[in-house]
């Protein structure tokens, strides 16, 4: 095999990915870490699949007023990650129900998922990253 | 951080030159960016300078070149949504360069 026929091999692989959300939007940084790896990653055309579970399903909550913490808003982002190709957005529902939400209270359209539905759709990502 | 002097008003930049507050742009500070990236703004720049911060106050982020490529075709025809069109605004970058003069951050995962 050539050199040529080596790069052509390593810059085609498109490797499964997900980011798993699993907490609260503030208090701590890692959602918006998070949501920035995410806008990095879509610039290398890789399947990506983020995942919100746990108090993650805070994220996407509708109506999020951060002036009395003062800190940036950025649930408003969410919504621009569509403009980045990345599509598939999945939500917990045990953990979106158990925190008293339903699919109208979140800022964008996601796929609710049971805990089977979620199971196999982590056993077939390459990379799983949590946040 | 550095504070420089934009018509008579103390602003703070980043160390790229790049305003910390993006509540304190206005059209002077707008021009001052302008200057220090050596662009000449017309009528055309400043289209893509507003809708870089239309873009902003939408989604809360600047957005990657890519995407803003595809959204300015979106909204202002396959003529302006294109990468010879941006750079020729634009010539070192037109997400990094636009967005300075809006008074926006840099854009996240910004080549």
């Amino acid at each position: 095999m050539s050199d040529m026929d080596m790069e052509d091999d390593g810059s085609g692989i498109v490797k499964k990915f997900m980011f798993l959300n699993r907490k609260a939007p503030h208090g701590t940084v890692y959602a918006l870490e998070g949501l920035e790896v995410v806008l990095i990653t879509a610039a290398f055309d890789q399947d990506v699949s983020l995942v919100f579970t746990d108090d993650g399903v805070y994220q996407l909550m509708k109506g999020i007023d951060t002036k009395g913490i003062e800190v940036k808003d950025f649930s408003k982002t969410y919504r621009a990650l569509e403009g980045y190709d990345i599509e598939k957005l999945y939500v917990d529902r045990t953990s979106m129900e158990a925190r008293g939400l339903t699919e109208d209270d979140l800022i964008v359209d996601v796929t609710v998922m049971s805990d089977d539905e979620m199971k196999n759709l982590m056993a077939e990502q390459d990379v799983v990253i949590s946040f | 951080m550095p504070m420089v002097n934009i018509a008579g008003k103390e602003v703070e930049v980043d160390e790229e030159g790049y305003l910390v507050d993006l509540s304190q742009w206005n059209e002077d500070i707008a021009k001052y960016m302008a200057v220090e990236e050596k662009v000449d703004l017309t009528d055309a720049h400043w289209e893509v300078v507003n809708f870089l911060r239309e873009y902003y106050a939408e989604y809360q982020i600047a957005p990657a070149v890519r995407v803003l490529t595809k959204a300015i075709g979106k909204k202002l025809g396959p003529e302006k949504g294109n990468n010879k069109y941006l750079y020729e605004l634009f010539p070192y970058g037109p997400a990094k360069q636009a967005c300075k003069i809006a008074g926006l951050p840099k854009p996240t995962g910004c080549i």
